[in-house]
């Protein structure tokens, strides 16, 4: 019996087509599975079934009837209920408050409690994890413990669809064989569920159909999850019709080596890197969010402090945990989070542009603002920002072009060693092309430049050499032109062609 | 989502907005409306005292007693805006003046004569700003707790050294800076514009006003840029204290004599004249200008009610009135009020 069936339905926000004609079927009591890359339209999917964004077209039909769902509420009170990745849970509130959030059983207009406890212990025995405390503060629990909560959350409201985004990434190895059993459990009971995660292995052992997303839209639906091929599930996932447009690779020889990272560790994110990036070289770090990339970028800056390895610059150690070091040794850093970690939104687009440099041009600690201006203008120049005047606040700007702002911060100044987290996250094409040139640029005169990226094609297009990250370990190295996506992507979800690739 | 529901909001915002409704001159229009209040004022009171305010002499002596009585509000008020505009806030300037007169007019320290009592203000004042600052950055106390833990036991410190006596300023040099009027000005009112003049130089023209700025928008981005925010944080309390020690000195020169109940309730009085000012509680924005305009206005306020023989309950219930009303004001920017609603059913949906 199939319990949902989305036709068509698309949702575009501005300036990006999330849905671009998505179906999806889903029958009670299996395992769907969802599989597609970064920016495929996964979340926006879950979003829309969990009443969080509402389609601009297509059809939605729950249980036989054609539905949609305004709200949040009223998805899980239909009985869809998604336990996202960050586990939406209130850390101060107790295991129990925690599963009847918003529903809690009432007596004379009053919380009861003693009946909450009781139906919480109820469903967590069901789970087979009666050892979990519902009186217990949620923060106490492990990650594990949460899902568990989520999940009896889900249960709670008499969910008859489950949506599961990537819940084996924040657990460990054998914690995953107890997740399948509870959800093997469920499914005996009817209840569908949608299972999104990167791992083909997991897919293979836990689920029962999948459907494809590329772009925005299905590309495959309803594959048998267990005999599949898998080149066939990675050659649905790519051959895109995006195009990127690179810039020719002009053939160049490295310089001297500028950076050198050895054996550097932070206990739960990411183990033992080496890495090393030349001067003139562009270096791309392939990995899955969760993969460690980003810690490592900020560690080897200076925004975090390494538990053990070190890292030199021209030979020479980089001050740890000091990002104030680092800009003065001429390393810069475009964040991942513009918003959150890059950008004064207020304030106008030069000062953005000089708020690492701001202070070299000052004279007895007065700003210049004059040439600041005239040096955030030449940026602004070599970057075709548009609009051009600097005196704008950047929060008008559209997101390509404020993360033009964020890059262009660190050509005010010599700088020597860029570090580039998703540099293209949430810009259009146009001005991905644009940046794409300019980081190509920057190399070819003599910067060196480490970029990390969720987009196989983006690494695989612009960077000289390669590293593939996975559950924080550096599992391949190798120059760009001896791979191609479907290879990456292997290594990055399953690591089954790991055997023929040479480390 | 929130992020979609800004784009959406922003994207044909920004290309339609005309000069007047630009974001640089956001500030202006929200000071020229505060100088609106200010004229409102006076025209209120030209109309409940006509006879008072058809004097030319008395009317400028009224204007200066209202800057005599803004003055040492306002001296605060400036270190306050560097604190909020850094993200930050200070609940112990009251506290801190009390303490800083006090210590100021010990026996001992008026031993040392007038330089020692002002070096002891100014002393007390930069030290318990340090100890705020350090509290605050390195030890990662909440400023609001921090800085009311400190607004106790400063009082508590200064009602123990002047064993809850009134202390009587014996300094000739102390006593006579609230009352001498270079050139026909009160010397308290010059006082006043140098701290506002050194702070509107400071916020505007220095690396240090940039970083205030940007560590109270951004601290994340800030310290991504190589901006040391704990350092930058630690000065902005000293500051602060610096301007409260400053207000010490004046404080005690009006009434000759020092008391642990000095100042009470003056960080209420400095928070609500920035926030009347037009700085984000929140952090990131704000000006002197402002703040000084907000100053004003509460004491031309207090002013106008003792003309009027009024009674000062009603003054504050007037004064907690404007606080909403400023805040309320600062919510919707200015914009339109279509605006408002299209930004209204977007966090409905």
């Amino acid at each position: 019996m199939t319990v949902l069936r989305l036709t068509d339905v698309v949702k575009t926000f501005p300036g990006v087509r999330a849905l671009d004609g998505v179906s999806l079927e889903v029958e009670a009591g299996e395992v769907h599975c969802l599989l597609g890359q970064n920016g495929a339209g996964k979340s926006t999917l879950i979003k829309v079934l969990a009443g969080v964004h509402r389609p601009d077209s297509g059809s939605i039909e729950w249980q036989g009837t054609a539905a949609t769902f305004a709200t949040p509420q009223a998805a899980m009170k239909a009985g869809i209920a998604t336990i996202y990745q960050e586990l939406d849970l209130v850390d101060d509130l107790s295991v129990a408050e925690n599963v009847f959030l918003g529903h809690e059983p009432r007596r004379l207009g009053f919380v009861a409690r003693g009946a909450m406890v009781r139906r919480t212990r109820q469903i967590l025995g069901g789970l087979g994890h009666a050892e979990i405390p519902p009186r217990r503060e949620v923060r106490h629990l492990p990650n594990a413990g949460k899902q568990i909560v989520s999940m009896a959350r889900a249960l709670s409201r008499e969910a008859r669809l489950i949506v599961m985004d990537e819940p084996s990434a924040v657990l460990a190895h054998d914690e995953v064989g107890n997740l399948f059993r509870i959800i093997r459990e469920l499914t005996a009971q009817g209840i569908a569920v949608i299972y999104i995660s990167h791992r083909l292995e997991e897919i293979r052992e836990i689920g029962d159909r999948v459907t494809v997303l590329k772009d925005g839209r299905t590309t495959a639906a309803n594959l048998p999850a267990r005999d599949t091929p898998t080149r066939e599930l990675v050659s649905r996932m790519t051959g895109r019709t995006i195009e990127y447009v690179f810039p020719a690779h002009t053939a160049t020889t490295p310089g001297d080596e500028l950076l050198r990272v050895t054996g550097l560790t932070r206990s739960g994110e990411f183990s033992d890197v080496s890495l090393t990036v030349h001067s003139g070289e562009i270096v791309g770090i392939a990995g899955l969010v969760g993969s460690g990339r980003s810690e490592l970028l900020e560690t080897i800056y200076g925004a975090r402090q390494a538990d053990s390895g070190t890292v030199h610059v021209d030979g020479r150690p980089l001050r740890p945990g000091s990002v104030t070091a680092s800009v003065r040794t001429g390393i810069g850093m475009a964040p991942e989070e513009r918003k959150a970690q890059a950008l004064l939104l207020g304030e106008p687009v030069y000062r953005n542009i000089t708020l690492a440099a701001f202070a070299r041009y000052a004279r007895a600690g007065f700003t210049n603002t004059g040439r600041e201006k005239a040096v955030a203008a030449r940026v602004a120049e070599r970057l075709d920002l548009r609009p051009r005047d600097v005196r704008r606040p950047v929060r008008t700007l559209s997101g390509g072009n404020q993360q033009k702002v964020v890059v262009g911060r660190w050509l005010v100044e010599d700088v020597r060693l860029l570090l580039l987290d998703e540099p293209t996250r949430g810009v259009d094409v146009g001005a991905r092309a644009e940046l794409y040139r300019i980081i190509r640029g920057l190399a070819a005169d003599g910067v060196g430049v480490l970029l990390v990226s969720s987009e196989v094609p983006e690494v695989l297009g612009l960077a000289d050499r390669v590293l593939v990250m996975r559950e924080g370990r550096v599992i391949h190295s190798g120059p760009a032109d001896q791979l191609d996506e479907d290879r990456v992507l292997d290594m990055v979800m399953a690591g089954s062609l790991l055997e023929e690739v040479e480390l | 989502m929130t992020s979609d529901v800004a784009a959406k909001l922003e994207a044909p915002v920004a290309a339609r907005r005309s000069w007047w409704r630009d974001d640089a001159t956001e500030s202006l229009r929200r000071n020229l409306a505060l100088v609106g209040v200010l004229l409102a004022l006076f025209a209120i009171g030209a109309i409940t005292k006509p006879d008072l305010y058809g004097d030319p002499d008395w009317v400028v002596n009224n204007m200066f007693t209202i800057l005599k009585l803004a003055s040492v509000i306002g001296v605060v008020t400036v270190g306050m805006t560097f604190v909020i505009i850094g993200g930050g806030i200070d609940l112990s300037v009251g506290a801190i003046i009390a303490l800083a007169g006090v210590w100021a007019t010990t026996v001992e320290s008026q031993s040392y004569g007038p330089g020692g009592m002002i070096f002891a203000a100014l002393a007390v004042g930069v030290g318990v700003g340090l100890v705020n600052g350090v509290l605050i950055s390195y030890g990662r106390l909440v400023p609001f707790i921090a800085t009311l833990a400190m607004l106790v036991a400063a009082r508590g410190l200064a009602s123990e050294i002047s064993g809850q006596q009134t202390q009587i300023s014996r300094s000739r040099f102390i006593n006579d800076i609230a009352s001498t009027n270079p050139l026909g000005i009160p010397l308290l009112v010059y006082l006043f514009a140098a701290v506002a003049a050194a702070g509107w130089v400071l916020l505007n023209r220095t690396t240090f006003g940039r970083r205030t700025v940007a560590v109270g928008g951004n601290p994340e981005a800030a310290r991504l840029a190589g901006i040391n925010v704990k350092r930058h944080t630690l000065l902005l309390y000293v500051l602060s204290g610096l301007c409260c020690g400053i207000g010490a000195i004046m404080l005690t020169s009006q009434a000759t004599s020092a008391q642990a109940a000095m100042a009470n309730l003056y960080e209420l009085d400095a928070i609500a004249a920035a926030i009347i000012g037009g700085t984000l509680l929140a952090g990131g924005r704000g000006t002197i200008v402002g703040s000084l305009l907000g100053v004003l206005i509460f004491s031309t306020i207090t002013n106008l009610f003792a003309i009027n023989n009024l009674s000062t309950e009603a003054q504050n219930m007037l004064k907690g009135g404007i606080i909403v009303a400023a805040v309320l004001i600062q919510q919707f920017q200015f914009k339109s009020v279509s605006q408002f609603l299209a930004r209204n059913r977007l966090t409905r949906t």
